[in-house]
């Protein structure tokens, strides 16, 4: 049974990794959760990021977050990926597949997956 | 949507964008009878931004939040026999109390019911995308009620974010828990 006392242990093993968390590049992967999104599938998609980043082992350096309408809801759904320093590369007619692959490949590995990307879908 | 779980994260969503501090979902079942209730002290809206919302054909281009999500939810409820209803006092109106609510009644027998879906999967990822909103879901069925209220999730955590993944893990089993305690058959596998 779930209960708060495993809430204060997480808070507890928390303590020790604010520090450790300082200083790594950061990664922000945004989903799009706007109607548009949800309506075609989003949701699986961010789930599949959020397990996937923290399966492994990128949650100091990645964090999953949403967003509204991006404005080109005909590719939904959307993801797009900001790393400083680097151009936004942004995904689309995204799945829970392609979510595995783009944290395997893109996160882990730095390699963009062109195919997947909104600059080969209207090209 | 396939799920009304996906109206209810959409709506949701607006209420993030009003840029609500508590966020309450509600969900009241009978033998029959679905309700869906979600109240925010976000915004709010005038009242024409209310006729506004309820039509897609009537949506101006001024309102920016606006868009097919209300409709969506309102056909749903409606090819059921059932509706929606919205009241709003906007932070313009009334700066001390304002906010939404948005209403929806269905009748869960009639064949054009969308199944309720992964409403654990729902609330979990609604948490983890505003984490700094106090999240209050309330699910009310025949068997018994699972209930959640971030703030006290929050009491215990202390600095630790609700978007830290352990925390969101926890709410996910949480969840799952409490409507397996119930024994509730939400036609979906968990």
């Amino acid at each position: 049974m779930k209960s708060l006392a495993e809430l204060a242990a997480i808070r507890e093993k928390m303590k020790d990794k604010v520090i450790l968390r300082e200083g790594t590049g950061e990664i922000r992967v945004v989903v799009g959760m706007a109607t548009c999104g949800i309506a075609a599938g989003a949701r699986p998609v961010l789930n599949a990021f959020v397990e996937g980043v923290n399966k492994e082992g990128l949650g100091d350096k990645v964090t999953v977050s949403q967003t509204g309408c991006i404005g080109v809801c005909q590719f939904e759904p959307v993801v797009e990926i900001y790393e400083s320093g680097k151009d936004k590369v942004t995904y689309v007619k995204m799945t829970a597949e392609k979510a595995a692959e783009v944290i395997e490949k893109h996160l882990k590995g730095g390699k963009v997956i062109g195919e997947y990307t909104i600059t080969n879908a209207i090209s | 949507m396939k799920e009304l779980s996906l109206n209810i994260f959409d709506i949701s969503q607006n209420s993030v964008k009003a840029k609500a501090e508590k966020i309450e979902i509600t969900l009241d079942e009978t033998e029959e009878t679905l309700a869906i209730t979600i109240r925010d002290n976000g915004c709010g809206m005038t009242a024409e931004q209310v006729r506004n919302v309820m039509d897609p054909f009537f949506t101006t281009r001024t309102t920016r939040n606006v868009g097919l999500g209300v409709p969506l939810l309102k056909l749903a409820a409606e090819q059921t026999g059932g509706g929606i209803r919205i009241e709003s006092v906007s932070e313009k109106d009334n700066p001390e109390n304002h906010g939404t609510v948005i209403r929806a009644d269905f009748f869960t027998k009639h064949l054009d019911f969308t199944p309720l879906g992964d409403i654990v999967s729902t609330v979990t990822l609604m948490i983890q995308g505003a984490p700094d909103i106090r999240w209050i879901f309330i699910h009310n069925t025949g068997s018994g009620s699972v209930e959640l209220d971030t703030d006290e999730l929050k009491a215990v955590l202390g600095d630790v974010p609700l978007n830290n993944y352990d925390v969101i893990k926890w709410i996910e089993e949480y969840l799952k828990e409490g409507y397996a305690d119930i024994h509730y058959n939400m036609g979906y596998n968990l």
